[in-house]
């Protein structure tokens, strides 16, 4: 049995052409089998974090290893594992849900005969099947967004990336969209998330991460890192904000 | 990834460039032969008799080879150029290959596939179009069929740098209006450089497509203004050259990761 984290980084530095360093050393493992959020402001580093982990941006230094696999030396079987729900929406206007989805499979190695009934159950489950052959371009941003879910997941990835996945989403729609996800971590899948919604974070997540400025600030379970809210902000003897506060008081 | 798993991911970067290029046919075929029409009427039907015979064949004869490189070449290039170009700036979709196993050669490959046969397809329809005009005779199928391929190829895979690099839509444009353009009509697409006085003749000589253009010539009429070892030699280095800076600027991610 792999017992190893489902990924873990080390000393990871990233510093860009124009001489800025968005990541200045990051060591962080995320335990298989959950949700994992990893928390910052923005420009905080979290999305240079996500590229670095799927080959988006290139790193300056520092290792990462998906469930054991080195992303440099294995890059293959490590990305393999890898699903990616980007920040921004990222398609061909002109395709079709299906395809777009079908395709995704294909770079994975998937092939058409395996990869379309898996799509047209996956666009099922997300509610969009009755949409499947229309243009992209037609669609609400919430399909947008449970599109882009879909096309992450299709290779059924053992670590799930979501980059702010719920970023100009009602609440319903959230909360369908979290209830799913939970439905894959009851799976075995890992699920590294970001997001602006700390209270989602602290619904879903049992262990935490928080970026600053490049550095990990923060890093435990959620009790752990909710413990270190002072107390001071009471309300009728009740603490206030919980993830919130502590958020602030340890990027500010 | 595992052989099998290359070939789907392979298969589905042409399949998808292959489905693009078929359902717009009206961007992606029919310009090459609405120009190529016009050139043979032109230089066919309108001038030709009156120019006479060039390299001892009519007008006619000698510059369909060269008409049909012309579109070849602007084609092959254009389509990895766009294609790349599209797929990185318009809702980088490039991001889905590159967050995947695919490994950066099959990247290339499939790519270069769709550049290939849109290029070679191009070819032939501009081939029998000029059956329309002129009694076409063929000396060697081979010799023009290996031409056709490797000219497609090379010029795909100079298109796929150039897709890579470009910042701008300027930057997929520039290139094929200042450079490419120019070494194509320089390059002895409507006269050969026989003659040409001895300067021009030097200037042609410098000019690659040069001797693309002679070595796929020859294919039909059986001479040529250069050797056609050289030509075959010069397009397979050219390919070497173009596929190695390919997979380092794909492996590298020069261009296209951040």
């Amino acid at each position: 049995m792999n017992t190893a984290p489902a990924l873990s980084l080390t000393n990871l530095k990233k510093t860009y052409k124009d001489g800025t360093t968005a990541l200045k050393g990051v060591s962080l493992d995320v335990p298989a089998g959950d949700f994992f959020a990893l928390l910052g402001p923005n420009g905080a580093g979290k999305t240079t974090l996500i590229g670095l982990l799927t080959g988006l941006v290139t790193k300056t230094s520092g290792t990462v290893k998906v469930f054991g696999k080195d992303i440099d030396f294995n890059a293959e079987e490590a990305r393999a594992n890898i699903g990616l729900v980007p920040q921004e929406i990222t398609m061909n206007p002109f395709e079709k849900p299906i395809d777009i989805v079908v395709n995704q499979a294909g770079y994975y190695g998937i092939p058409r005969s395996i990869a379309v009934p898996r799509a047209e159950q996956i666009l099922k489950d997300l509610g969009l099947y009755d949409k499947r052959d229309e243009q992209s371009a037609k669609l609400s941003g919430g399909m947008k967004r449970r599109l882009m879910i879909a096309q992450g997941i299709i290779n059924e990835p053992k670590l799930l990336i979501l980059d702010e996945p719920t970023a100009g989403v009602d609440v319903e729609l959230r909360h369908s969209m979290w209830e799913y996800l939970k439905t894959l971590t009851k799976k075995g899948v890992t699920i590294l998330l970001t997001t602006h919604y700390l209270e989602e974070a602290e619904q879903l997540c049992k262990h935490v991460a928080i970026i600053g400025k490049g550095e990990i600030v923060a890093n435990g379970t959620m009790d752990e890192i909710l413990a270190l809210h002072d107390g001071e902000k009471t309300v009728d003897g009740y603490r206030t904000g919980r993830l919130e506060d502590v958020f602030l008081k340890l990027t500010q | 990834m595992g052989t099998y798993e290359k070939w789907i991911s392979f298969y589905t970067i042409v399949r998808k460039d292959l489905l693009r290029m078929f359902r717009i046919w009206p961007q992606t075929f029919l310009p090459a032969i609405v120009t190529s029409v016009l050139y043979f009427l032109v230089f066919g039907a309108f001038l030709g008799s009156r120019i006479g015979e060039v390299s001892d064949v009519p007008y006619i004869l000698f510059v369909v080879p060269g008409l049909v490189m012309l579109a070849v070449i602007t084609n092959s290039y254009a389509n990895t150029s766009f294609v790349m170009f599209t797929n990185k700036f318009f809702g980088r979709t490039i991001d889905s290959v590159l967050v995947s196993p695919t490994p950066p050669w099959i990247l290339v490959a499939g790519f270069i596939t769709g550049g290939l046969i849109r290029g070679v397809t191009i070819g032939v329809l501009v081939l029998l179009v000029s059956l329309f005009f002129t009694n076409l005779v063929v000396h060697s199928f081979a010799v023009v069929f290996g031409f056709l391929v490797l000219t497609s190829l090379v010029c795909s895979l100079a298109g796929l740098v150039n897709g890579v690099y470009a910042k701008s839509m300027d930057g997929i444009n520039i290139i094929p209006t200042f450079v490419l353009t120019p070494l194509i009509y320089l390059g002895g697409v409507f006269y050969s450089v026989e003659s040409l006085p001895a300067f021009w003749g030097m200037v042609t000589r410098l000019d690659p497509v040069f001797y693309i253009i002679n070595g796929f010539r020859y294919g039909f009429l059986g001479t040529s203004d250069t050797s056609i070892v050289f030509s075959v030699g010069l397009l397979v280095g050219l390919a070497v050259i173009f596929l190695a800076i390919n997979i380092h600027l794909i492996r590298t991610g020069l261009g296209l990761r951040q």
